[in-house]
């Protein structure tokens, strides 16, 4: 591994913060609008960000192609997002602000994020919720009309929107139509149902894409003016995660091995509030929102007789008495109790359950409970007084209680009860960390475009705006601020700068090498992978992985356990190829086997990178916890003097992974003032 | 631990759209209680895989949360299994006994044509949404601020009960008309709603209504099976607010 310097040059404009982006945008080049029907721009994925790019990007004039593999864009994972969308609005008056916003998410983010992109995030927030009201997104309201909001963690204000739990559904439907009325017009074309395999970079700009057809199982080549990545993150490394089964990190993998520098690859965020592990025939791991913090408070048994007991089923939570309860994040944390970020409360349950406090009765022994019973009691007593009555009975209470509770979290209850066929308004849910979001992926500039001139990257794909750490509530902001107000501007003056007014070099791009070699590799690979003579199925070994991952590249890491990783993961990689059987006689139709094996074929390499990105990182932020790097209570310990940079790795033509080189990006913060990070 | 399960399956397999599909029966065991329909049909295709000799089985699935609407199966003649209100990757093995015997077959409609196995192509659906689904408003800023319109607490929140659809499918797969009603009526009430929406109601249901005839699906004949069977209690007095805005679009 060498460590080199290399000027990043991050394109963010000078000037006081706030006037940044403003003064930014008026040294823009503009498209005119009779130039603009003739750009072609591919966009891959349709969710929040994607979506929302391929609608206002057509709706400006420019021709879209855009390409998904599900059936509909309004399956893609935005889908699934449940809490809500923050804005700094201050509807509340509790003083809240851009300043407060932009504060809260570098601060949660452990100050490894660039300080002008999250400024210019908080600065958007606000019209992004003005505009989804527009849309027709059916936001929570109060009695008297207005927008309602709750409270996400690591904040002090209440400044997330939210639609009951189904908040990205929601959003995403609103950017679906957005995109629905394009497509009709014949503005935007889409490609169902088909993935990238490759990213085409000619002259060293990116001009095309190889897809393959999921449906037919053809290799097609495809041109534009510029590509725009926001195919979401790589979590699905891991095998058991929250991301949906179809997520996959090949997207932006090839544009890193065509020359786009990857970012901060080791930050994973580990939500604190997922459904435990049941069993190892297990596929998929449920998130149950963050925003339930709001009102269930977290705890396990004190002691450890009354944790084996539970686990035993000998006893039911219920019958544990108060003071017998440890409601370790209030405890650890006063002032911000059960709504500390999600990097604090995943690291705070491992301990408890590392130290034989864990709840959930199978092997793992690993789950806390998040209770309601005191929020149904105060709710219950609170509606009893509204309705003017007095004395209510303890059932009456209850059932009011639990009224209120299912108005805002029902379809929550609902999906756990499914799941685990437990009913959490009578006892308390079990829950547990599992991996959700990866702040890490492409590096970009100011104006979002990767290290490949022409490639755009934005939404989860990209790694600028929440540093180590994502707060709730802000990956649906980035997905729409990116698409609907940064992108649409700066790709209009890279498009200008060297499209408009200037002869194509080729007639038909399609025509050139480049395209052709691509797609021969591409095609080579697929041969490779179908012809192989082995014997093992793909998810074997994508399980195998997952399995390194969670247990050396999780929640929390160390010196030897990366290296161990690395090693495995080299062997899982070399077992693999040598190993991997694909049902052949459908080579040239849908073959689901073939699309999981070129994605794990990826996450084998990925993988790899991810641990030697944790192995240079010596310090603990935000998600990234080396064991070697805290404090004598345990918490992070971040090195501002050594590592306050963005670690981002360039791929060597030819070479294995074990020889990316990596260049820092300097974090400069002028405005926000580095602090130690606590919740205390 | 869980007493383990087995089951005998027959599921519908069918190399593409032209070719003549038939059930097939598979015998799968242990399968523990706690699993879901999906995660059984993944150890099958383990197996399969394996044994080499024939292709996996392939369904359409993706969240496993219940709610991007991906996955289908028609599971013992009823569309997402047996259970109320859930979809297939929510519908788990304890819902049925040890040794039953499951019928596993993909959407049956004229309007989503059998792909693959247990896959169908919904994208009729997506037709019907470009012919309307939507409010007219551009993307890059410039509205006014979300506050400025106040929409009363009920109201917004029956146009989100009406929003919460997730475009499965499963109303027409299990009306006998093959009625996509349930699935645009949901969308026409969810912007009839709200003020926002009301500008283009008019054209709206037209177009929709229209386009939802011309991609062949059925009309509804009031059995009510698709409220019964709709993994997110969409309700069919929907439909009857389709109805009536459809009669309004003429008269006023």
């Amino acid at each position: 591994m060498n460590i080199n310097t290399l000027n990043l040059n991050s394109k963010v404009p000078k000037g006081p913060i706030m006037d940044k982006w403003r003064n930014h945008k008026s040294t823009l080049k503009l498209v005119s609008p009779n130039n603009r029907n003739n750009i072609e721009i591919i966009v891959i994925g349709t969710g929040l960000s994607g979506g929302s790019a391929s609608a206002t990007l057509s709706e400006l004039g420019y021709k879209i192609k855009a390409f998904f593999y599900q059936d509909s864009p309004r399956r893609a994972h935005s889908v699934a997002a449940q809490g809500g969308i923050n804005a700094a609005k201050n509807y509340k008056g509790d003083n809240d602000s851009v300043y407060q916003l932009f504060k809260d998410t570098i601060k949660g983010g452990d100050y490894r994020s660039r300080e002008e992109n999250v400024y210019r995030l908080s600065e958007i927030s606000s019209n992004i919720i003005d505009q989804c009201v527009a849309q027709g997104v059916p936001f929570a309201r109060d009695y008297s009309g207005y927008l309602e909001t709750r409270s996400f963690g690591g904040t002090k204000v209440s400044r997330t929107f939210y639609a009951k739990g189904q908040t990205g559904q929601q959003l995403l439907l609103a950017c679906y139509s957005a995109m629905s009325r394009q497509i009709v017009k014949g503005r935007i074309q889409i490609f169902n149902r088909h993935e990238m395999l490759d990213l085409v970079v000619l002259d060293g700009f990116a001009r095309g894409i190889i897809a393959r057809n999921l449906i037919t199982g053809e290799i097609e080549k495809h041109s534009a003016h510029a590509v725009v990545i926001a195919s979401g993150g790589y979590g699905n490394v891991f095998f058991l995660s929250t991301n949906a089964m179809g997520s996959n990190a090949s997207a932006i993998w090839k544009v890193h091995k065509k020359g786009g520098l990857f970012a901060n690859p080791c930050f994973t965020q580990i939500h604190p509030t997922c459904i435990p592990i049941h069993g190892n025939y297990q596929s998929k791991l449920t998130l149950m929102s963050e925003s339930l913090r709001n009102d269930g408070r977290i705890w396990v048994p004190k002691k450890l007789e009354d944790a084996t007991l539970i686990r035993n089923s000998k006893k039911n939570p219920e019958d544990i008495e108060e003071k017998d309860r440890d409601y370790f994040l209030e405890r650890r944390y006063p002032s911000f109790g059960n709504l500390v970020p999600r990097d604090v409360a995943s690291r705070a349950a491992k301990e408890r359950c590392d130290k034989g406090f864990g709840i959930e009765n199978n092997e793992t022994k690993e789950g806390v409970f998040l209770d309601f019973s005191n929020s149904i009691n105060k709710y219950g007593i609170e509606k009893y007084k509204e309705f003017g009555k007095y004395d209510p009975t303890i059932i009456e209470i209850q059932k009011l209680g639990k009224k209120v509770i299912e108005s805002k979290y029902g379809n929550l209850f609902h999906m756990y009860e499914r799941i685990t066929d437990n009913n959490p308004y009578n006892t308390p849910m079990k829950i547990y960390p599992a991996v959700h979001y990866t702040m890490g992926g492409l590096w970009v500039d100011y104006n979002l475009m990767s290290s490949i001139p022409g490639c755009f990257v934005i939404g989860e794909a990209n790694f600028s705006d929440h540093g180590a750490n994502r707060l709730g509530a802000s990956a649906l902001m980035q997905g729409l601020a990116d698409g609907n107000f940064i992108l649409p501007y700066t790709i209009a003056d890279y498009i200008s700068k060297y499209f408009i007014g200037k002869k194509e070099k080729y007639n038909d791009i399609l025509q050139s090498k480049e395209f052709f070699y691509t797609e021969k590799i591409v095609k080579d690979t697929l041969k490779k992978i179908i012809h192989n003579n082995g014997k093992t199925p793909v998810d074997f070994f994508h399980k195998e992985l997952g399995k390194i991952m969670w247990e050396y590249v999780g929640m929390s890491r160390n010196n030897n356990g990366l290296l161990k990783s690395i090693k495995y993961i080299r062997e899982i990689r070399n077992e693999f190829w040598k190993d991997v059987y694909v049902p052949k006689s459908i080579g040239n139709g849908l073959n689901t086997e073939l699309e999981k094996a070129i994605r794990v074929a990826d996450y084998l390499e990925i993988g790899e990178l991810m641990a030697m990105d944790a192995l240079n990182r010596k310090e603990s932020c935000g998600s990234h916890f080396r064991e070697e790097y805290k404090t004598i209570d345990g918490e992070a310990l971040r090195d501002d003097d050594n590592y306050k940079y963005v670690s981002t790795w360039k791929y060597i033509d030819n070479k294995s992974i074990k020889d990316e080189i990596l260049y820092k990006e300097d974090l400069i913060y002028t405005f926000a003032k580095v602090q130690s990070r606590t919740y205390k | 631990m869980k007493k383990l399960l087995k089951f005998k399956l027959k599921i519908w397999r069918q190399e593409n759209s032209e070719k003549i599909g038939k059930f097939k029966t598979y015998l799968v065991n242990n399968i523990s209680p706690d699993s879901s329909f999906l995660e059984m049909l993944d150890l099958l295709n383990d197996k399969i895989i394996r044994n080499k000799k024939e292709t996996p089985i392939s369904f359409d699935h993706d969240c496993r949360e219940g709610i991007c609407g991906m996955c289908s199966l028609y599971i013992n003649g009823r569309a997402h299994g047996p259970e109320n209100l859930v979809t297939t990757c929510q519908l788990h093995m304890r819902s049925f006994s040890n040794d039953n015997i499951i019928y596993v077959e993909p959407w049956r409609a004229k309007s989503f044509p059998i792909i693959k196995d247990l896959i169908v192509d919904r994208t009729s659906f997506d037709r019907i949404i470009m012919s309307g689904g939507y409010i007219s408003v551009n993307t890059f800023g410039k509205t006014i601020d979300g506050n400025i319109i106040p929409i009363a607490k009920n109201i917004a929140e029956k146009s989100f009960d009406a929003a919460t659809c997730i475009g499965c499918g499963a109303c027409v797969a299990s009306c006998k008309n093959r009625s996509a009603m349930l699935f645009v009526s949901a969308k026409i009430a969810q912007l009839s709603f709200l003020p926002q929406g009301k500008i283009e109601r008019r054209k709206r249901v037209i177009n929709m209504v229209n386009k939802m005839d011309e991609e062949g699906f059925g009309t509804c004949t009031n059995t009510k099976v698709c409220e019964v069977e709709c993994p997110k209690g969409i309700s069919t007095k929907y439909i009857s607010i389709m109805n009536n805005e459809y009669v309004n679009a003429f008269i006023f």
